[in-house]
C-alpha cells in the first residue's frame, strides 16, 4: 500500500484522518498517485493539480524521504521506501497567507 | 411561522444565521469549510433547502459545495468517495474550462492586462452563483476571468456561455484591482431567456436568448479613464439590482457613480444626487417598493471605506437623486470598513428587511427598511458576500 499524506484542508475536504493509504497499480510514479488518489476521491480533483493540463498547482510541493521531488517528472518513479510502503508520499502546501 | 436565512460568505468560512419573524432572534452556525474563501453563497428559489457555495483557495482552487438540507451539511457535486475506481467521470464540480470547441465554443482570445499587454483567459474562481428561479438544478456561475458558466445538474458539471466570452470586446476587457470577474447575474423574473451580467471592467451586458448572445449596455456611462464616452465596453461596473415587479429598471453602482436605467440598458443616467460621495460597491432593491434604493457610500477608489468614519447606508424613495441617510444603529465614529459588492441584500417580509456585512467582520440588519440597525455578529472574518432568504 502506498501512504499518501495530505495538507490539513485537503483531509477535511475528502473526510479522511491521518494517511491515506491507496493500491496503486503497475510502476509507483507521482501520477499514478495522484490518478489512484483522485480516483478514490474524487472532490480531489483539481485541488492538487489542474484537470485538463495535470499541472501541479503552484503553491504545492511534493515530498518523500527528506527529498524534494516537486520539479522530477510526473512519471519518474518514487523511492522504494514509498513504493514499499515505509515513508508517506507528502502533499505539502505552501506555508504563506494571512 | 416565517423567518430569514442569512447566508455569509467570509474570507475564512461560511456562516448561516437563522432569525426569527422579527428578526431580533438569531442562531449562528459556522465556520462552515474553514479556513477557505467563501466568495458566495445563495439558495434555490425553487427549493430554499437547496444552496450552493463558491469555495475558494490560492492553494488549492476552486471548489463547489451544495446543501440539501438548508447549509446543515455539505457535499461536492459528484465527488462522493468511490468504493471502487473506475466509475468516472466524477469530481467535475469545480472543472471550469471556457469552452473553446469549434461546435459550441469560442477561441480562447486574449483579454488587457494591467499594463496594457494582452494576457490569456484564466480560470481564477468562482465569484458569483445565481440559481434558476424555477430548477433547483440549475444554476448559473460567475467566474473570474471574466465568464459565465451554467449547471444542470445541480453542480456535477457547468458549462461556459461562450457568446459572452466571445462577444469579440474580450481585448478591451480589462482586470480590476479584485480580478477580471463576472460578479452580478440577473434573471429577468419576467423573462427567464433575459439574463444581464456585469463584469469588472468591461460592463453591463444583456442577453435577450438564453445567454446565447449578448449585446452590451453601457450608453450613459462615463469613466474618467475612458476617453471616449460612447466606449463600448471597458466600464468598471460595480453591482446591479432590478426590482422583480418592473425589470426594465436597473440601478448600478459604477465605480463612481450611481446610475438608472429604465430601457433595459440601453440607456444609462446619473442618479447619484446628494450622496456625499458616489463611489461605492453594493447597491439593492426594496423588497416591496421599487423606487426605493440603498448603496453605502464609499470615500473613494483609493480609500475603500466611508466618508468621516461614519457607516452610512443612503436610501432614496424616488428611484435616485434625493437620498437620506440611515445611521441608526451605525457607527458614527472610527469606523473604516468597506462594504463588498456581494454584501447587501434584502428579505421579502414586511417590513422590508435590509442586510449588510463588512470587511470588518460585522452583519448589520435592519428589519425596518433601514431605519434602524443592529449587528447580527461583530467579528467574523472579512465578509464578502451576504444574501437572504425568506423562509415560510
Amino acid at each position: 500500500m502506498i501512504r499518501v499524506v495530505l495538507p490539513p484542508h485537503l483531509r477535511t475536504l475528502a473526510q479522511v484522518k491521518g494517511e491515506v493509504q491507496l493500491d496503486v497499480p503497475g510502476r509507483v510514479t507521482r501520477g499514478a498517485v495522484l490518478d489512484a488518489l483522485e480516483a478514490r476521491y474524487p472532490m480531489l480533483r483539481g485541488t492538487i493539480r489542474d484537470h485538463v493540463t495535470e499541472r501541479r498547482r503552484p503553491f504545492l510541493r511534493f515530498f518523500a524521504c527528506e527529498r524534494d521531488l516537486t520539479h522530477d517528472p510526473p512519471d519518474a518513479p518514487l523511492p522504494e521506501a514509498v513504493v514499499s510502503g515505509a515513508e508517506p508520499f507528502l502533499v505539502i502546501g505552501a506555508i504563506a497567507g494571512g | 411561522m416565517s423567518g430569514v436565512r442569512v447566508l455569509v460568505g467570509t474570507r475564512k468560512g461560511a456562516f448561516i444565521l437563522t432569525g426569527d419573524g422579527k428578526r431580533k432572534q438569531w442562531n449562528v452556525s459556522g465556520p462552515h469549510f474553514a479556513g477557505w474563501e467563501i466568495y458566495h453563497m445563495k439558495g434555490s428559489p425553487a427549493d430554499p433547502n437547496r444552496l450552493y457555495a463558491s469555495q475558494t483557495s490560492g492553494w488549492f482552487g476552486q471548489i463547489m459545495q451544495r446543501s440539501c438540507d438548508g447549509g446543515k451539511t455539505w457535499e461536492t457535486p459528484g465527488g462522493e468517495v468511490m468504493p471502487t475506481p473506475g466509475s468516472m467521470p466524477a469530481g467535475q464540480s469545480n472543472k471550469f474550462v471556457y469552452d473553446v470547441s469549434r461546435e459550441t465554443g469560442k477561441p480562447l482570445t486574449t483579454h488587457q492586462w494591467y499594463d496594457g499587454t494582452q494576457h490569456p483567459w484564466e480560470f481564477k474562481r468562482v465569484w458569483h452563483l445565481e440559481p434558476s428561479p424555477t430548477d433547483p438544478d440549475a444554476v448559473y456561475a460567475g467566474v473570474e476571468d471574466a465568464a459565465l458558466f451554467r449547471t444542470s445538474d445541480g453542480g456535477k458539471t457547468w458549462q461556459e456561455l461562450p457568446g459572452l466570452r466571445g462577444h469579440g470586446t474580450g481585448p478591451k476587457w480589462q482586470p480590476g484591482a479584485g480580478g477580471m470577474c463576472l460578479h452580478t447575474i440577473l434573471i429577468d423574473p419576467k423573462d427567464a431567456k433575459r439574463i444581464y451580467v456585469a463584469i469588472s471592467a468591461a460592463g453591463a451586458f444583456r442577453s435577450d436568448d438564453a445567454g446565447k448572445t449578448w449585446k452590451p449596455i453601457n450608453q450613459g456611462l462615463r469613466s474618467q479613464y475612458i476617453p471616449d464616452p460612447k466606449a463600448e465596453v471597458g466600464h468598471c461596473v460595480h453591482r446591479i439590482a432590478l426590482h422583480r415587479s418592473r425589470p426594465n429598471v436597473l440601478f448600478m453602482q459604477k465605480h463612481w457613480d450611481v446610475m438608472r436605467s429604465d430601457d433595459a440598458g440601453d440607456s444609462w443616467r446619473e442618479v447619484s444626487g446628494n450622496l456625499p460621495t458616489d463611489f461605492g460597491f453594493v447597491i439593492d432593491v426594496h423588497a416591496h417598493e421599487p423606487e426605493t434604493v440603498y448603496v453605502v457610500p464609499i470615500k473613494s477608489d483609493s480609500e475603500h471605506y466611508p466618508p468621516d468614519g461614519k457607516l452610512r447606508v443612503y436610501r432614496s424613495r424616488k428611484g435616485g437623486n434625493e437620498w437620506e441617510g440611515l445611521t441608526k444603529g451605525l457607527p458614527q465614529q472610527d469606523c473604516y470598513v468597506n462594504v463588498l459588492r456581494d454584501a447587501m441584500a434584502v428579505d421579502s417580509l414586511e417590513p422590508c428587511g435590509v442586510y449588510f456585512g463588512t470587511t470588518g467582520g460585522q452583519v448589520y440588519a435592519s428589519a425596518d427598511a433601514g431605519d434602524s440597525w443592529a449587528p447580527i455578529v461583530r467579528d467574523l472574518p472579512a465578509v464578502l458576500s451576504v444574501e437572504v432568504q425568506t423562509l415560510q
